[in-house]
């Protein structure tokens, strides 16, 4: 009898030791939150209160003038983005309809393999790799050829002028696509796989192409889980630091529309003038810049929430 | 009802020496059968007998699945459909599959159905209205959903989107219905209306129903195949089949002795 009563008073301390335990677990990733934020908000005050609203629009960022206006990275971290986001988006969607519908068993394997182990390669690599390597090619064969084609379209042609120097936003953003192509591939299929086969097979069973059956059933079943994967490359090439670095060009001068410019982002800004920053308003500058990218993440992620929410929408209302 | 004829009987599908492989495992052995034009026939059977992989075979289901292959003929009005250049579209346009469970697309109850219309024709808004509204009658979900074809699918209950699912494949007009256990899912409700459907829908279509349950099979169809370990033992009029089975094992399945 005691002895029973001890066990369900020690099982119940267990329980409450668990339980609190892993609450605190929870609450340390709430309180890590907050702290970065506010210490962000803190180290970036003085620049903040100094250049309000311009630090976002202004373009000159000049450190020795202690003038610091963060437009020019702010832009090529979204360009850079997005031109990462145009290619990498339908080439995965590629990989991924071929791994999970098209492809031969044998083949699956080791292709599922390959895309992992480049999402495994770290990026100081592809920043080598991109500038050694992709960016002569890239500026003596491929740029050419794009001033040759997309160059002559109206009003998108401005995009793709100027000199064939390599490094610059776009090769940057192709760098980037390459990076962020194995996890949202990854993330796709592993989500198309998990479609129940009588939900394809219906699709099939009403006379669909595997184009037809997976545009249309599989990928609005799998809506969430495809955008999350989008989201996570999205969210990597936004914050990626090295290998941009390595081939965006930082410069932080930008004249003309065009994507060969050289340009620079928040975080190979951050990387390359953290260390040297003198004066405390730079830091702030630099910390200010540190604040934006967390927004522009925050932003990203709001705006994908909303976005499904939209699709449920668009899909009928569930009642 | 007038007393059917001979001459009433025409032979819509054949399987003749027909054989099917998963892998290495031989999962029909032999099968020579006949389905007739607007009749329903039945096929029971204990688990694993390969009542359901003979209803995927006549879609050609089963060739989204690589190591799964067939052999013999399927004859479907005349033509061959296990030879080499079938269009598998244009075959499952024509035979269409109901699945165990409820599989209502992730869209709106009209887009449910406007899908499988849109692989196969193009029709313009106000016959597509049409078309979804003439397969939700004949699915008997029309009135239950007439004010709400925007909603999703998915927000029907089992037994409507199981009906959905029917009025999806009837909306692609094909000649022959493949149901694979459509009731093993629902209440007991939801299982008599589909069964009345199925009545129904034999004045139109030609009919083959999977069932584990024998009443559903003694009620709905015309004819029965009973199937054991991957072949066909016996094959007739439903009445016939369950007053007075020929086979031994057939008596004993369907008097509960086994199974």
């Amino acid at each position: 009898m005691v002895d029973m009563q001890r066990k369900i008073v020690r099982l119940g301390l267990g329980d409450w030791v668990f339980f609190n335990l892993t609450r605190l677990f929870a609450l340390i990733t709430l309180l890590l939150l907050g702290g970065i934020i506010a210490s962000l908000f803190v180290g970036a005050w003085p620049a903040i209160i100094k250049f309000g609203t311009r630090f976002l629009f202004d373009t000159e960022w000049n450190p020795p003038m202690d003038t610091f206006g963060a437009a020019i990275p702010i832009y090529g971290t979204l360009v850079t983005a997005a031109i990462a986001l145009i290619i990498a988006v339908p080439i995965s969607f590629g990989i991924a309809l071929f791994l999970t519908e098209l492809s031969p068993v044998w083949l699956r394997r080791p292709l599922g393999i390959a895309i992992e182990l480049l999402a495994a390669i770290p990026s100081i690599v592809y920043g080598m790799w991109g500038l050694l390597v992709f960016s002569p090619v890239f500026a003596e064969h491929i740029q050419p050829l794009l001033t040759a084609t997309l160059g002559k379209l109206p009003v998108l042609g401005r995009l793709f002028q100027g000199a064939p120097m390599g490094i610059g936003l776009l090769c940057a953003g192709i760098i980037l696509a390459i990076m962020i192509i194995p996890f949202i591939a990854a993330v796709m299929r592993d989500v198309f796989q998990v479609t129940p086969a009588m939900l394809k097979e219906s699709a099939y069973g009403l006379g669909g192409t595997t184009w037809e059956v997976v545009w249309n059933v599989v990928l609005p079943y799998t809506k969430a889980g495809v955008i999350g994967g989008v989201m996570l490359g999205l969210g990597r090439a936004l914050g990626e630091t090295m290998a941009v670095t390595f081939v965006i060009g930082n410069s932080n001068f930008l004249d003309s529309v065009s994507l060969y410019a050289p340009g620079n982002s928040i975080p190979s800004a951050l990387a390359n003038e953290f260390a040297e920053a003198s004066s405390g308003l730079h830091t702030a500058a630099l910390i200010e810049l540190g604040l934006v990218l967390f927004l522009i993440t925050l932003a990203v992620l709001v705006f994908s929430k909303v976005l499904l929410q939209r699709l449920a929408r668009q899909e009928g209302v569930k009642t | 009802m007038m007393p059917e004829t001979a001459l009433d009987l025409e032979t819509q599908i054949a399987f003749r020496s027909f054989n099917f492989y998963y892998g290495k495992y031989h999962a029909l052995r032999n099968i020579n059968l006949e389905i007739f034009r607007r009749k329903v026939t039945a096929f029971i059977g204990p688990s694993g007998c390969g009542k359901s992989t003979l209803l995927r075979t006549m879609n050609r289901m089963y060739d989204l699945y690589p190591e799964q292959r067939a052999e013999g003929e399927l004859i479907l009005d005349g033509h061959n459909i296990l030879a080499r250049g079938t269009d598998l579209n244009a075959l499952r346009a024509r035979v269409g599959m109901v699945f165990q469970k409820p599989t209502p697309f992730p869209m709106s109850i009209y887009d449910n159905i406007a899908f499988g219309v849109k692989l196969h024709e193009r029709l313009n808004r106000v016959e597509m209205d049409e078309r979804v509204e003439w397969s939700l009658r004949k699915a008997a979900l029309w009135n239950e959903v007439k004010d709400k074809l925007r909603q999703s699918g998915m927000s029907l209950s089992g037994g409507q989107q199981q009906r959905l699912c029917i009025a999806r494949g009837v909306a692609v007009k094909p000649s022959v219905l493949l149901l694979d256990e459509p009731t093993s899912a629902l209440d007991p409700i939801s299982t008599l209306r589909i069964e009345e459907l199925v009545a129904e829908l034999k004045e139109e279509f030609t009919i083959a129903i999977v069932t584990h349950n024998m009443q559903q099979a003694a009620r709905v169809s015309d004819f029965t195949a009973y199937m054991y370990l991957g072949e066909l033992v016996e094959f007739g009029r439903t009445d016939d089949i369950f007053i007075k089975p020929r086979d031994k094992r057939t008596e004993d399945y369907i008097t509960g002795r086994f199974g």
